[in-house]
């Protein structure tokens, strides 16, 4: 299969006080068509930063991304984001969200109606059409983080980007659209990039699995192919011994081979929690 | 619905009366015992400082000058159109010219000659002061240049801009058939120089402010400038922009009084100038019911504000007070 996305090596330097940060050094990964890729690592080794040179948020300083073969310049629909903390416009209804969004990417191709219809075929997906009218500080976390994947899913992207999407919800909330996502990623067969410190979620979703080493100067250090049949059930996975193994390969690398040493109150911490900190803005 | 609840309701709307009723009764009650109290005290030489009931008499005073003097106004115009309809029976041609009357305005005209220049020197002040500051609050670079003019003309008083437009006005506003009387747009451009930079500044602020998420999610939806301008700038800075606002239009009012005062335009300024002049013994009491009214007049416009503001804002959780 051909590649879809190309990331290769990729730097990224960010100017502080202090002389030139370098966050990412020489990240190489090639990613197909329909595949979901998982970012783990240690907070600030520069999983965001991928992420967000990907998005085109960011400009590598070095190196660059291809998305079919050309050259990814600025952020754009076709590499939609969906934001950790939702990032919905508080004074739209979820409906409203999404349409801005459809609005955008279809105005040329889609009638009215049709463009109506696709905004409620998405929110049918993630199972929020009871809630479109409402605005987002009327639901709650996991359904703004719902509406959020809704309107990143209407803007039809070849890659879609995913920034900790479940990190600030709660642990059951967060299985359930685990859930989801595993159901909307079986009919769609998106590329998704996926961020996430969770190694359940990074094991249960993914095809592959990117473990980042820490920065600064941050790379990939080990890749993980996941072969587990689709669709995985997190309650027959949880005895299932190739599950486990995967399970403990991950945890092996994030608390083994790149143990994050942060000593408390130290002088060290000051300066890499700083740097960590310009890496993950 | 049960008695219970019939019950429990009852209780709980007499909780709200005593909050929002008795307490308040009980403020102004004490205000106006300790009012009559160090008034009787106060000698000026226009005789006692004025307590509640003088003043409450000065206002029946001012309600029926006004009633006398609006039947004046309508029997000088009676009396031009029987003039006018008995030279008309005699000559058919004759065609008559009505003279507006001149005769001198009343406390509740001076009144409604300040609010409508006051809100539209604030209407003025806004035209100029949201599209800037959204200018500003966009863009770094208009900000620092701005930035220093912005602080050095804030902080001026508008006794200071008075003689200057005065000036200006006389100068430049030269029309043989105006439009606007001259003190009119004297006291209305000061009350805009005067009134728009708080709402410039919280606009911009505002505009600055708004969230680095949504920032990204403009640029990844690739909005154009004026799609991202109205659906993501402007309604993030909606609750500062009215911060700005509600402080504007309580300036404008302070500083109208002051400009009439000053300039001898018509309006409540003038009104209390000419009584402090006129130095009768009713004077004292009417500049008095003059104060209140003022108080009362730019509470009302502050709370008119607030019900635009939350018409407005999308965030109905935003304590508004």
């Amino acid at each position: 299969m051909a590649t879809h996305l190309d990331i290769s090596q990729v730097s990224i330097e960010f100017p502080t006080p202090k002389g030139a940060f370098k966050a990412l050094d020489g990240v190489n990964l090639k990613i197909n068509k329909g595949e979901f890729v998982s970012l783990i690592g240690h907070s600030g080794c520069g999983k965001s930063t991928v992420l967000n040179i990907v998005a085109g948020l960011y400009d590598a300083t070095e190196g660059g991304v291809l998305l079919d073969g050309k050259e990814v310049k600025g952020p754009g629909p076709e590499r939609a984001v969906v934001f950790q903390n939702h990032s919905l416009l508080p004074w739209l209804t979820s409906y409203q969200n999404v349409e801005l969004a459809v609005k955008q990417v279809f105005k040329k191709t889609k009638s009215k109606k049709e463009m109506h219809d696709w905004i409620m075929h998405n929110l049918d997906l993630v199972h929020m059409t009871h809630a479109a009218d409402k605005r987002p500080d009327e639901i709650s976390g996991g359904m703004k983080q719902r509406v959020g994947i809704a309107r990143a899913l209407a803007m039809e992207p070849s890659v879609l980007l995913m920034d900790e999407p479940f990190g600030a919800l709660d642990a059951l909330t967060r299985a359930h659209l685990q859930d989801s996502l595993m159901e909307i990623q079986k009919d769609l067969n998106n590329t998704v990039i996926m961020i996430t410190h969770d190694v359940d979620e990074a094991v249960l979703l993914s095809d592959r699995i990117i473990m980042m080493t820490n920065g600064p100067a941050a790379t990939i250090g080990e890749i993980l192919d996941v072969d587990l049949p689709r669709p995985r059930d997190r309650l027959a996975l949880a005895n299932d011994a190739k599950y486990v193994d995967y399970r403990a390969q991950v945890l092996t690398f994030l608390y083994e081979k790149q143990r994050k040493v942060e000593p408390i109150n130290g002088n060290a911490k000051a300066t890499s929690s700083s740097a960590a900190k310009v890496a993950n803005a | 619905m049960s008695d219970l609840s019939i019950h429990s309701l009852k209780e709980k709307l007499e909780q709200i009366s005593i909050k929002s009723l008795l307490l308040p009764l009980c403020g102004i009650i004490i205000f106006i015992m300790l009012w009559q109290v160090g008034a009787s005290r106060v000698h000026t030489s226009l005789g006692v400082f004025p307590g509640p009931a003088v003043v409450y008499e000065q206002w029946g005073n001012l309600i029926s000058e006004h009633q006398s003097e609006r039947v004046k106004e309508q029997r000088f115009y009676e009396r031009q159109e029987d003039r006018i309809a008995k030279r008309q029976a005699k000559d058919p041609d004759y065609v008559g010219k009505i003279r507006s009357y001149t005769g001198k305005p009343t406390f509740f005209d001076q009144i409604f000659t300040s609010l409508y220049t006051v809100l539209a020197g604030f209407g003025l002040a806004c035209l100029i002061a949201i599209p800037l500051g959204i200018l500003i609050g966009l863009n770094n670079a208009v900000y620092s240049a701005l930035n220093p003019v912005i602080q050095v003309f804030k902080p001026v008083s508008p006794l200071a801009w008075l003689p200057l437009v005065t000036m200006v006005v006389s100068a430049t506003y030269v029309s043989d058939d105006p439009i606007f009387s001259k003190s009119f747009l004297t006291s209305m451009f000061t009350v805009t120089l005067c009134c728009m930079w708080p709402t410039l500044i919280n606009t911009a602020v505002g505009v600055a402010a708004v969230e680095k998420d949504l920032l990204n999610v403009s640029k990844v939806l690739r909005l154009g400038w004026f799609t991202h301008v109205m659906k993501i700038v402007i309604p993030s800075a909606i609750p500062l922009m009215f911060t700005g606002l509600r402080l504007s239009l309580g300036i404008a009012w302070m500083v109208l009084i002051a400009a009439e005062m000053l300039a001898q335009n018509p309006g409540l300024g003038k009104f209390v100038w000419d009584e402090f002049q006129n130095g009768s013994s009713n004077s004292l009491g009417r500049i008095m019911v003059a104060v209140l009214m003022i108080g009362f007049i730019g509470f009302l416009l502050d709370r008119a504000m607030l019900m635009v503001q939350r018409f407005v804002s999308w965030d109905k959780t935003q304590i508004l007070r």
